[in-house]
């Protein structure tokens, strides 16, 4: 095979390899970014059914709930619009509590509620997901 | 005054840095005209390059022209020669303020605002120490020190390279650290005063106050920042056309050594998260991890086309380019974690308002690479051919993966920024990750088992095929095995079976080989992919047959969880030198009359700032670990315990330890290989 050849085959393999993973990371991208949702957003939009994503807000004063089981809960994540009942079983991050921002993975239900896959509170007083921050920046109550 | 002569040394080191910057351009543009340096020929003729200067005007007519340029080509050697000390000083004035910033944290000087922002007295001297690092202004300062010690290595240390190469990358140096220093000294001064000052500071970040702070980011900010070095070298080759194997072989050593600690960061960030954060993953696709990896992934690429570079002089223009690359990521690293423009569950010490800042400092460093790649990739000669089977070709393949790979996570990362433009909020997480580099990465460890029994500039399939016999043998055996045991997924299941044939191809080179006659390189490949089998089972089998059990626990009541029997033996406040705690002790048996051993996972207090983090207590066995977490009490005489049982999973940073092994062993190898040849030289 001549130079040339061989440099313009490379070529041509290295752009169908960045190519096809190009179409494979889009149409994984399609399928599987987590959208992220505040209560607002689905009072809004109409519910996310079947898919992964994030719900955040505020955790409603006086809305954790703990059940017999010992390690499922209930609370209303609320972005002061509307509210969203959530459902989750696990230890809930050290950081998670009342009238504090949160994060939670997990999908809807049919009847409106989420179920929380996993908990994402923020990390630090001084920082909160910029998700939170910009959903939440009118009501203000998260800037303590 | 500690603070003050902090400031001060870094206002010098930024004006050296600009002397350095100046001095290197003329001294560059200086020896292109005046000079020709008939040993710098001589040497290039020698290797079959052309000449790294341009013609100048040596074959003058008259005598006194001659003697002008004479005159002049001693002022330049002489401009030339103070680029090393300026660049020595300057990395040591900013370890001086480095050094002034820990000084002012280990004193708890709350005048200091930075100190009064993340420090307090009652730390212990550990965190105060490393605290200087855990906040953007002490990280960036010290992403500058290494930035500017790696400078004064290079003028130090670099002997092989040619001199106007080597002053042009010094100065290439120069101009990153110049607008480094900028953005220190007038967006985020570290050594800013706070009056009146604050009888005691805000505190640490709990979760960061581990011993991991202490080593974890230096480690990971030496691989990241070490790559500047190969980029300031491919720029200075590009300034000087000195592109070719004498340039490769004096880059790969520094190459090999930032690549060694960034596999060491990586390694030890993961270990550290895995059993800081409680949940029990080790890796979790968030873009600040991302942003350690993309640097690695490109960095790993280039390792392997400087040396093709080096011994075959091929890929001459991808390797620049892939050093220009690599050092993009790292900028954008640097952006990503410090902008705090995504979530991160690591998300410490940002600040969006300075992003903006470096991501003009990224399109001015990357930008204007890119063009000087643009304007002098044409007269990068063409390197030699080679045939698709061979050592070559091999790595080729591994080049082009390791691209597609960097591409996806790049993609993944950036998207939730594109998406965000564009008025979308999201995230991309593991799914999307798993499921479009997993593929991939196994198509690589394939390549990775087959690139290094080939010989280099032809081979046959056949042979190939003959020398593959028994890693796919390997590989098979255990796919078969995984297949009868039944209930592991086919991801997981592909990467156990690959690993087992990687291990065994990793060693195939040294087959029927003089094992003390094996250069020390050959040794350190071998154990760094061997590294690559052994974290990839390690990961494999964490996927495939983690048990995990979730349970409100009385004290007493046996729970189980994988071939252990845990019990809950009881609650007690215990008190640290910050914090106080809630300690269970958890007694644990394996099957039914196995020794009992003990468990203290914690739930902490900290009052400064106000924070409850939960400590894990792990048992580490020879076949896996024992982790398990305390949650909260029910009220009705309940605890949440969270347990797993993950068999192997220490081979994943066991592995991360063999790679960085391996790159340690192929580092010297070649160091001594070179001290040898130039010894050769000295006396031939």
């Amino acid at each position: 095979m001549k130079a040339k050849h061989q440099r313009l085959t490379l070529v041509v393999l290295a752009l169908a390899a960045v190519g096809g993973a190009s179409v494979l990371a889009l149409s994984a991208l399609k399928d599987q970014a987590a959208f992220f949702y505040a209560p607002g957003d689905v009072k809004k939009d109409g519910l996310p059914l079947g898919r992964a994503v994030r719900l955040g807000g505020m955790v409603a004063d006086h809305s954790i709930q703990r059940l017999p089981d010992g390690v499922s809960m209930r609370f209303v994540v609320t972005d002061g619009v509307a509210t969203v009942p959530v459902a989750f079983k696990g230890i809930a991050p050290d950081l998670f509590r009342e009238k504090s921002g949160v994060v939670a993975e997990g999908s809807f239900n049919p009847d409106g509620s989420f179920t929380a896959t996993n908990l994402l509170a923020k990390h630090d007083e001084k920082y909160m997901p910029p998700e939170i921050a910009g959903k939440m920046h009118e009501t203000k109550t998260l800037k303590q | 005054m500690i603070a003050e002569a902090g400031l001060a040394a870094l206002w010098f080191a930024a004006a050296l840095a600009l002397l350095q910057l100046v001095l290197a351009a003329l001294g560059v543009w200086r020896s292109s005209r005046f000079s020709v340096r008939p040993e710098l020929v001589e040497g290039h003729r020698a290797a079959g390059e052309r000449p790294p200067v341009a013609q100048g005007a040596s074959t003058g007519s008259a005598r006194t022209a001659e003697e002008g340029d004479a005159a002049k080509r001693v002022l330049t050697d002489e401009i030339m020669a103070a680029v090393r000390p300026v660049a020595v000083v300057q990395g040591l004035l900013v370890l001086l303020a480095m050094l002034l910033l820990i000084t002012v944290f280990a004193r708890s000087d709350m005048s200091v605002l930075l100190v009064a922002e993340n420090s307090h007295s009652d730390k212990p001297m550990l965190y105060k120490i490393a605290g200087a690092w855990g906040n953007h202004e002490g990280s960036m300062l010290l992403w500058v020190t290494i930035l500017g010690m790696a400078g004064a290595a290079v003028a130090l240390l670099e002997r092989t390279l040619a001199k106007p190469t080597l002053i042009a990358t010094l100065g290439a140096q120069a101009a990153i650290a110049l607008g480094f220093y900028a953005f220190l000294l007038f967006a985020s001064n570290p050594f800013a005063r706070i009056d009146p000052a604050p009888a005691d500071g805000n505190g640490l970040n709990p979760l960061l106050q581990d011993p991991g702070l202490a080593f974890h980011p230096p480690t990971l900010y030496i691989g990241y920042v070490g790559i500047s070095i190969a980029f300031s070298f491919a720029v200075g080759a590009m300034i000087t056309r000195d592109v070719g194997p004498a340039f490769a072989r004096a880059m790969r050593p520094w190459v090999l050594g930032a690549w060694i600690f960034l596999t060491l960061g990586i390694t030890a960030g993961s270990y550290w998260a895995y059993y800081e954060l409680g949940w029990g993953g080790w890796w979790f696709w968030d873009p600040v991890e991302n942003a350690s990896l993309m640097p690695w992934l490109a960095a790993t690429a280039l390792l392997h086309s400087v040396t093709v570079l080096a011994t075959r002089d091929g890929l001459r223009a991808w390797t620049l380019m892939l050093a220009v690359v690599a050092f993009s990521m790292s900028m954008i690293g640097t952006f990503l974690v410090r902008s705090g423009i995504l979530t991160s569950v690591h998300a410490f010490a940002v600040d969006p308002t300075r992003g903006s800042f470096i991501l003009a400092l990224l399109a001015l460093y990357i930008g204007g690479a890119m063009l000087l790649f643009a304007l002098r990739v044409g007269t990068v000669k063409q390197g030699n051919g080679f045939d698709f089977v061979s050592r070559e070709g091999a790595l080729i393949a591994n080049n082009l993966l390791l691209t597609v790979i960097l591409g996806i996570v790049l993609i993944g990362t950036l998207y939730p920024i594109v998406a965000a433009a564009f008025g979308t909020q999201l995230s991309v997480g593991p799914p999307f990750f798993d499921k479009a580099a997993g593929p991939v990465a196994l198509v690589l460890v394939a390549v990775m088992a087959a690139g290094p029994l080939l010989r280099w500039r032809r081979d046959t399939l056949a042979a190939l095929f003959a020398r593959m016999t028994v890693p796919v043998a390997a590989t098979g055996v255990m796919l078969i095995l995984l297949a009868t045991i039944g209930g592991v997924a086919l991801l997981p299941m592909l990467g156990l079976a690959l690993s087992a044939g990687l291990a065994v191809a990793s060693v195939a080179p040294l087959w029927k080989r003089n094992l003390r006659r094996t250069p020390l390189f050959t040794y350190g490949m071998v154990v760094a992919h061997l590294g690559i089998g052994v974290s990839l089972a390690g990961m494999a089998c964490d996927t495939a047959f983690t048990q995990a059990t979730l349970v409100a626990a009385r004290v007493g009541e046996p729970q189980h969880v994988g071939p252990f029997t845990v019990t809950l033996d009881g609650i007690k406040p215990v008190i640290g030198p910050n914090w106080s705690a809630l300690e269970a002790r958890l007694s644990a048996r394996r099957g039914e009359d196995g020794a009992v051993f003990y468990l203290r996972p914690q739930s902490r207090y900290f009052a400064n700032p106000v924070t409850v983090t939960s400590e894990s207590a792990i048992a580490t066995r020879w076949d896996g670990q024992l982790y398990t977490v305390l949650g909260e009490p029910d009220g009705t005489g309940r605890w949440q315990l969270r347990l797993w049982w993950k068999p192997f999973v220490t081979l994943i940073w066991f592995g991360g330890a063999l790679i960085a092994i391996g790159g340690a062993l192929s580092l010297l190898g070649r160091l001594a290989r070179g001290r040898r040849a130039a010894l050769r030289e000295a006396y031939a």
